[in-house]
């Protein structure tokens, strides 16, 4: 069950979009920034207070890689697999991502709630390649030890 | 007009006309798997492409989604096309299995055919394919994500023709899946089962466990009938392989337009084939107490001369019958001549004394004719508003709550006037969560409101009603802020409501039990009437005053003449002409006195008035008010008899029992809820010496000294519509070669009657009733200080006679429960699923307890279905005073932790 303040925080959230179903995505989004993740319990809500089925917001927010059902991690760390990432060996890097961090493509975040590492298909700095980002800041050109010495950096801060 | 050649037809179309559409209108079939005839286009599939040259361009498009341009040439058939649609096929296989002879779906699957069509036997890109669990947690259905092709059928005629929304597309790409929110199993979820979704699947990713029965190649025969439960009148086939029923298949009937309910689909036919039909006779040993098995002609022997031998001794209104109202016109006709040529007297009824006798009366007293006056399809596709009052159609008329909720998908408002929070109400305008009891002060405060607002039609009120006046004084007292005291609503919301339904150019109420259950039924009633002819929405298109009728054929029972005042057709036995023109057509002298209410049969035999009954399939044990009292009543009398499919509560009383035959076994008519005569027809053999009902009748009536040669069930109704001015136009001749005939029916060349009232009332002018709001019989107090109401479910029809023969409806709801406001549990320390004792002053029962919000704090909701807790136990026998209908909806019970 979740707190009743999570109901109120999205009930400011429709009124700011207004009680429709085009309200859905952007009122999903909200949701997904402040707590980083959608409880699924809000996403029923969201879905009832809007007027469409649980089922179409289910569909939404499993369509996008963006929402997640499960709470993420402090830093987000966002690996780009597009084309010219993937051919400058964007997979070594999420690679050593994964062995530094103990995640996989189904374990996404680390059980102490700091890191989730997800692929995402292009950020548009093919320039940059490889390349990825933490909580929107652009790593450019990495390597998998300058992903790892940077993870170890984040990790240090926090502790 | 647009001009274009399709395949070298030349076609001319209007603008707007899709390639599919016109060229069907042309008689060229082009391959679909995702389209929905009526939908707009998925466009998913890319089976339907097409080529389309046009001004020196060509291209390939989907014909389910292209609008047919001027001068386009298309070609349906072209290398190019039949390339492109294997290119479909080939990809679908490289993630779908072909071991097709393990597959429910061989042999009805289109992807299969297509396949075969084309030349496509195995995928040229091979690879991963999905493996994603099955589902199969739906006690009907199966779903298996690895045979789906992501068609969206399922989604969409779950979505948009359904509209119940339970599944959608999840996930993305390879992933996709056809899922429930969060994954839930099907069951889990808030599937109603009905079933629709797998008949619109094309593969076998969403199958029928029936299909485990038959493959589509060994049925013997479809058999088109008309469904047994609730009086939506669907259409259907019933599947017959090996002489035994093993599926059904919707047909587009006019009411059900293709779709089924959970009931209808899946629990019409187990009962049929029951090992618990009765086969034999049965007459009751008096010294044992035990049933013993009889000959027919011992049987027969037996009700004839003891019935004889009571009308000797008290008198021939000593006897009644009661007409089964799940039975067949035909039959009903033959059982109401039986009591009132061979019992002599008019005590016959049926079951709408229990539910909708208050419609019957009530309008036939304000407008002239007891039955909704305009069709489903009319009330759920023109209406601009509905208004939905004690009404819960999703459950009790499942098909027609189907095409309410896609009405509210096409824009239209509805105030759900309802005291429980029942689905609709969640996608309600306005929901006015009424106390029980209080409709006559909720509609004298609606039109208190209209006419204080000037919104009121006086052109219509002037030309078309009396009694205004009258009513206007009256509801004069009625403020929105007196009335939402008594109804416990908001009196803004009452004005809400009203300037909604007043303003509206199209709206029809809709209505149900709610209004007539209560012992001011049958004013409630008019009180409907009174708000639709105060704004003038009778007699046209998209408005009425519309009961919904309960049992398949309960209209079908009161026009046949199953009333103890009313001859078929409601010509009233008070009428000295009628008589006359009876005791002509029968050849029978007969009794002029009105007989006795089925409600009041059961005190009269406990006073020892009435000593022989006749009882008709009804179980009056399980579903008439105050048990105790029904049983006595039947402990009383001398002798009963009963035709029955199975040994019910009350059967167990009776002295002798004939088994009559199930509806799939005889042929015959029902009338479903909008008039509409519809065809029954035999679909299996009759089990062992079960007779049909008419044939028992006519041997009882011939034994009983009334000659009644054999009659035909064609040859039966042509003496109802004989005797019938509005059945006059009625055979199964007519309905045979396709016609849909809703009564009047007057004549053989008539059309029937859509629309009741048009320019006049039956009546000749509509009657305002001047009702004032009483308060139901029983009230809650300090000893009991809740309200019970009563209701039925989605997956059971009343006694549960036919659907508790079906293990699976029985699986998701075999229970008792009672519903209850969380606040009142929370006072006597109740949680959800705690067993609790509930007594009123009549007796008392245990149940399990579903605590939430749906019913209002003081107030509780229980269904009737079941035999361990049936309310029937505590509620109340109090009577309307027209229409002699029980309450129901109200009485006042006591719930304590058990």
């Amino acid at each position: 069950m979740l707190e009743q303040s999570y109901y109120d925080v999205t009930d400011g959230i429709i009124e700011q979009y207004g009680k429709k179903a085009s309200s859905l995505i952007p009122v999903m989004q909200d949701i997904q920034a402040k707590y980083r993740y959608l409880p699924g319990e809000l996403l029923t809500y969201v879905a009832r207070q809007i007027g469409v089925t649980e089922a179409k917001a289910y569909s939404v927010a499993t369509f996008y890689e963006n929402f997640s059902f499960e709470p993420k991690g402090k830093y987000i760390i966002k690996v780009c697999d597009g084309t010219a990432c993937h051919v400058k060996k964007s997979i070594p890097v999420l690679e050593a991502l994964y062995s530094e961090l103990g995640l996989s493509k189904k374990k996404k975040t680390t059980d102490d709630m700091l890191f989730t590492v997800e692929t995402v298909s292009c950020l548009g700095a093919c320039g940059l390649a490889p390349t990825m980002t933490i909580n929107d800041e652009v790593y450019p050109k990495m390597t998998p030890e300058k992903a790892v010495a940077v993870i170890r950096e984040l990790r240090g801060d926090s502790k | 007009m647009i001009h274009a050649v399709i395949d070298g037809i030349p076609v001319e179309v209007e603008k707007g006309t899709t390639i599919l559409q016109a060229a069907e209108s042309v008689g060229i079939k082009i391959p679909t798997l995702c389209y929905i005839k009526g939908l707009m286009p998925d466009g998913s599939c890319r089976m339907c492409m097409v080529e389309i040259e046009n001004r020196g361009w060509s291209k390939l498009d989907t014909a389910c989604s292209a609008h047919v341009s001027e001068g386009d040439v298309i070609q349906t058939k072209s290398e190019k096309v039949i390339a492109s649609r294997r290119g479909v096929l080939d990809l679908l296989l490289s993630n779908h299995k072909t071991d097709c002879f393990s597959c429910a779906g061989n042999g009805s699957c289109k992807l299969q055919d297509y396949c075969y069509e084309y030349g496509v036997d195995k995928t040229s890109y091979e690879g991963e394919m999905t493996e994603f669990p099955v589902d199969d947690s739906n006690p009907f259905f199966t779903y298996d994500p690895n045979l789906c092709i992501l068609c969206h059928r399922c989604v969409n005629t779950c979505n948009k023709i359904v509209g119940r929304g339970a599944i959608d597309t999840a996930e993305r790409g390879f992933n996709s899946i056809i899922s429930t929110p969060f994954g839930v199993p099907l069951r889990e979820s808030s599937c109603e089962s009905c079933g629709n979704c797998v008949a619109a699947c094309p593969t076998g990713a969403l199958s029928s466990k029936r299909q485990k029965e038959y493959r589509p190649w060994q049925v013997e025969k479809k058999v088109l009938t008309t469904c047994p439960h609730c009086a939506t009148g669907c259409q259907y086939y019933l599947i017959v392989k090996d002489g035994k029923i093993v599926d059904t298949q919707a047909a587009d009937g006019p009411s059900n337009k293709g779709l089924l309910c959970v009931k209808g689909r899946s629990g019409s036919f187990d009962f049929v084939h029951s090992p618990e039909r009765l086969t034999h006779p049965l007459i009751k040993n008096k010294e044992t107490g035990e049933f013993e098995q009889a000959s027919w002609e011992e049987a027969l022997d037996l009700v004839a001369s003891k019935f004889l031998e009571i009308k000797k001794k008290y008198g021939p209104d000593a006897l009644a019958g009661f007409a089964c109202s799940r039975s067949p016109n035909e039959d009903i006709y033959m059982m109401q001549k039986l009591v009132r040529c061979a019992f002599e007297t008019n005590n016959v009824d049926n079951c709408a004394r229990v539910c909708h006798s208050a419609s019957v009366a009530g309008l036939a007293m304000t407008l002239g004719s007891g039955a909704m006056t305009n069709p489903i399809a009319d009330i759920t596709q023109k209406p601009d508003v509905i208004m939905l009052v004690g009404s819960n159609p999703e459950e009790a008329h499942p098909v027609v709550g189907m095409q309410i909720r896609q009405a509210v998908q096409r824009g239209c408002k509805i105030i759900v006037v309802d005291p429980r929070d029942i689905d609709l109400a969640k996608h309600a305008d306005i929901h006015l969560k009424l106390r029980p009891g209080t409709n006559v002060a909720f509609a004298n405060g609606m039109m208190h409101v209209i006419i204080e607002e000037g919104l009121q039609d006086m052109k219509f009120i002037e030309e078309r009603t009396e009694g205004y006046e009258k009513i206007k004084e009256i509801v004069k007292e009625y403020t929105p802020e007196k009335v939402g005291e008594i109804c416990h609503i908001d009196p803004e919301d009452l004005r809400k409501a009203a300037r909604m339904y007043a303003k509206a150019d199209k709206a029809p109420i809709i209505y149900c039990l709610g209004v007539t259950e209560h012992s001011t039924g049958t004013e409630g009633v008019m009180s409907m009437s009174n708000m639709a002819m105060l704004v003038g929405k009778l007699g046209r298109e998209g408005c009425g005053v519309n009961p919904l009728r309960g049992q398949n054929n309960v209209q079908g029972a009161c026009d046949m003449g199953a009333l103890p005042g009313d001859f078929p057709g409601y010509q009233k036995v008070a009428n000295p002409e009628v008589i006359a023109k009876f005791e002509k057509a029968w050849g029978k002298k007969l009794n002029p006195n009105p007989g006795t209410h089925a409600t009041d049969i059961w005190p009269a035999a406990i006073r020892g008035e009435v000593k022989g009954l006749y009882i008709f399939g009804e179980d009056p044990i399980v579903t008439d008010p105050d048990t105790a009292h029904i049983i006595k009543a039947l402990e009383s009398l001398e002798f009963v008899v009963m035709n029955e499919l199975f040994m019910t509560e009350t059967a167990q009383y009776a002295d002798v029992i004939l088994p009559g035959v199930s509806y799939a076994e005889k042929e015959g008519t029902f009338t479903n809820t909008e008039r509409r005569v519809q065809r029954v027809r035999k679909a299996v053999t009759i089990p062992g010496e079960a007779r049909p009902d008419t044939e028992i009748f006519i041997d009882i009536m011939n034994r009983m000294g009334y000659p009644q040669p054999y009659l035909t069930p064609a040859q039966i109704m042509d003496e109802i519509a004989s005797v019938t001015p509005s059945f006059g136009g009625i055979s199964h001749a007519r309905l045979d070669a396709g016609e849909t005939l809703q009564w009047p029916c007057p004549s053989k060349d008539h059309p029937g009657t859509p629309i009741m009232h048009v320019g006049r009332f039956a009546r000749g002018l509509g009657w305002f009733y001047p009702a004032e709001y009483v308060p139901s019989a029983e009230l809650p107090d300090e000893e009991y200080p809740i309200i019970l109401m009563t209701g039925r479910i989605l997956y059971h029809y009343t006694t549960r006679a036919m659907t508790g023969k079906t293990p699976g409806l029985m699986e998701i709801e075999g229970k008792s429960f009672i519903e209850m406001n969380y606040k009142d549990a929370d006072a006597i320390g109740v949680k959800n699923g705690d067993k609790v004792k509930i007594s009123s002053r009549r007796g008392q029962i245990v149940s399990t307890a579903r605590v939430g919000r749906k019913v209002s704090q003081g107030e509780s909701w229980m269904p009737f279905h079941f035999p361990d807790g049936n309310a029937n136990w505590l509620t109340n026998p109090a009577l309307d005073k027209y229409a002699r209908i029980p309450e129901y909806k109200v009485c006042a019970v006591k719930i304590e932790k058990a």
